[in-house]
């Protein structure tokens, strides 16, 4: 079968399932719904309960769900095609330590600034996020030319402590019931209540996807090790640049959105490598599409299993996540 | 043999002079540390607050708490300085274990705590009188609370109960991470007191996660946003507070202005100054009742 079709076969197939879970998921909650309600204009939006239970609260979740899947699951693939390492995640290189920083200190000092409707929370996690990844660069560039993949991990772990150990030092200045939203913060939550932070990480989230659209032959190139890439004309330099940036405002836009939800970035991408193979012109949207379908169920999961109480997605995702990727690690050859 | 019945004897020697259990031993403690900022006010409304020689971190009332040594608090409690103080009597949160383990080892009185109903405040109070002394000023205390709340039920007696979300807190300018009372526990009881009924009822636990589907699904008529002091949000912010509520128009408290914040320290501790608190929420809730 050639590219072209094993691609749209590939696209249809994920795709499908994508479209499912985005359909099927308003559809599903801890409480009961009139559909024709929903849907019934005569009434005032604001004086009708079921629309707003459905556009308010279920539609602009299930939305966030599926970007934040895609974007975690997609950052994954372009993160372990990077350092040419299956264990890496979205979270491996301090991005999402950064952001955690950036939510805690705003949890715990009040800050009530706000960008383009967002609120400080995701506005500073966002900050965080991009603060770590110009230390990480820099760090990475410091004594070589070009990127050191070694010296990326190495500094990307090592921030990653640093920025644990500052969430908990800035955890000391917390109350008792800031340190407890913290912690919830930490275990992920697409109740997004309204589609401003959607739109407002839309622009990144766009450029993040048209990178990976053209890493998609590069990284197949740098699977070889970056010196056969080269002899094959890839500018590595830059390919590693481009993976870096726009993998980590992936995880960046993503972790504001919904918290740095564990998991999705490591088990997606390995899963839809055993059913589709190697290629990262097919895994990458793939893996996108599968990411958004993984993280909506395991949300529809999180809202209805315990109604009316929520348990938060990221034990969800965790508690798929931790066998699969111990499956993972013992029957890698 | 001989040293067997030497090391018998000592055993015996040690179980006579042992006190028997049951605390009847316990005198009057005369050095207390607490570690629980609504323990710390009852101890000052018994009449011990002058046998209190230090606090937790987070203490701020009675305003005499603020002269003493801070110790640390739940998480991270300081025992050296704790020991260093010589306490008679130690105030600690029941989850506290290890605390209490190195506590009873160097042999000092632990008196555990937990955040409970509203009735387990008078509870509590008498149970601390015993302990520290002051048992007669105690119960004094506790009848005059349970009086108090007996008095706040009379005046919101027959009113209509609107159901109510009673939030302690979420993010700032955005309905998310957002807290409720939920069925069981002091603010459940207080606000149930004052005349509400919490639209979380059904969940039997003291905090929920209040969702946004749950929260335009129970349709609840009266929103308060209980905080500890009106720093929660700064007075030039309040308006914008208030407005992120407006998208949820289908949810009768938004609809009809009745989102409300109160801004109380009585509310939150459930300390002595829960007949107070209780009033202030009746106040927010049935308005006329008071004129």
């Amino acid at each position: 079968m050639s590219l072209k079709a094993r691609f749209a076969k590939t696209v249809v197939a994920f795709g499908a399932m994508a479209a499912a879970a985005i359909v099927l998921g308003p559809l599903v909650g801890p409480t009961t719904v009139d559909f024709r309600r929903v849907f019934d204009m005569s009434t005032p939006f604001a004086d009708n309960p079921d629309a707003q239970i459905f556009f308010i609260a279920r539609l602009p979740r299930t939305l966030a769900g599926a970007t934040v899947g895609a974007l975690f699951a997609a950052a994954g693939v372009v993160f372990q095609g990077l350092l040419r390492n299956p264990l890496a995640t979205p979270f491996t290189l301090g991005v999402s330590t950064g952001a955690a920083l950036g939510a805690v200190l705003a949890i715990t000092f009040n800050w009530s600034i706000g960008i383009a409707g967002l609120s400080a929370v995701p506005v500073a996690a966002f900050a965080g996020s991009l603060m770590a990844v110009a230390i990480v660069y820099a760090l990475a560039q410091a004594r070589h030319r070009g990127l050191s993949t070694t010296v990326l991990l190495l500094a990307g772990v090592t921030m990653n402590a640093f920025f644990s150990a500052m969430v908990l030092f800035v955890q000391y200045f917390a109350s008792f019931a800031d340190t407890y939203r913290t912690l919830r913060w930490l275990m992920g939550d697409l109740d997004v209540s309204s589609y401003q932070p959607l739109l407002a990480a839309l622009p990144t989230t766009v450029v993040a996807l048209a990178a990976f659209a053209w890493l998609a032959r590069p990284l197949n190139l740098l699977s070889l090790g970056p010196d056969s890439a080269e002899s094959r004309g890839l500018d590595v330099t830059s390919a590693q640049r481009v993976a870096f940036f726009s993998a980590s405002l992936a995880t960046g836009a993503a972790v504001s959105i919904g918290g740095p939800i564990g998991f999705v970035g490591i088990i997606v991408p390995h899963l839809v490598r055993l059913l589709v193979g190697p290629d990262h012109r097919i895994v990458l949207p793939a893996s996108a599409l599968f990411g958004a379908a993984f993280l909506v169920a395991c949300d529809v999961v999180a809202r209805t299993i315990m109604a009316p109480v929520e348990l938060p997605v990221g034990i969800i995702t965790a508690l798929i996540g931790g066998p699969f990727f111990l499956w993972l690690l013992i029957s890698k050859r | 043999m001989a040293a067997h019945l030497k090391a018998l004897t000592a055993l015996i020697a040690v179980l006579l002079v042992l006190p028997p259990e049951g605390g009847s031993y316990i005198q009057s403690a005369k050095r207390i540390i607490s570690l629980v900022p609504a323990v710390t006010e009852m101890l000052y409304a018994i009449g011990a607050g002058d046998r209190v020689v230090a606090v937790s971190s987070y203490d701020q009332y009675p305003s005499q708490v603020k002269a003493l040594p801070k110790v640390g608090a739940l998480i991270d409690p300081n025992v050296e300085r704790i020991l260093s103080l010589k306490p008679d009597l130690v105030v600690i949160y029941g989850s506290q274990d290890d605390l209490r383990t190195q506590l009873a080892r160097a042999g000092l009185g632990v008196f555990d705590y937990r955040h409970a109903g509203l009735a387990d405040v008078t509870t509590t109070i008498r149970a601390l009188g015993e302990r520290t002394g002051d048992a007669a000023q105690a119960r004094t205390l506790a009848g005059e609370i349970e009086a108090g709340l007996r008095a706040v039920r009379t005046r919101v007696q027959g009113k209509p109960r609107p159901r109510t979300l009673l939030v302690f807190g979420r993010e700032r300018l955005a309905l998310r991470g957002l807290y409720a009372s939920g069925g069981v526990g002091f603010l459940n009881d207080m606000l149930e007191a004052a005349g509400g009924t919490n639209v979380f009822a059904d969940v039997k636990l003291q905090a929920v996660q209040a969702s946004t589907e749950q929260i335009i699904a129970r349709r609840p008529e009266v929103i308060l946003e209980v905080r500890a002091t009106n720093s929660a949000f700064p007075s030039g912010d309040r308006d914008a507070e208030l407005n992120v509520w407006k998208t949820l128009g289908s949810v009768p408290a938004v609809r009809n202005g009745r989102v409300q914040f109160v801004f109380d320290d009585r509310i939150v501790i459930p300390g002595p100054r829960v007949v107070a608190g209780t009033e202030a929420l009746a106040r927010t809730l049935h308005p006329d009742a008071f004129k």
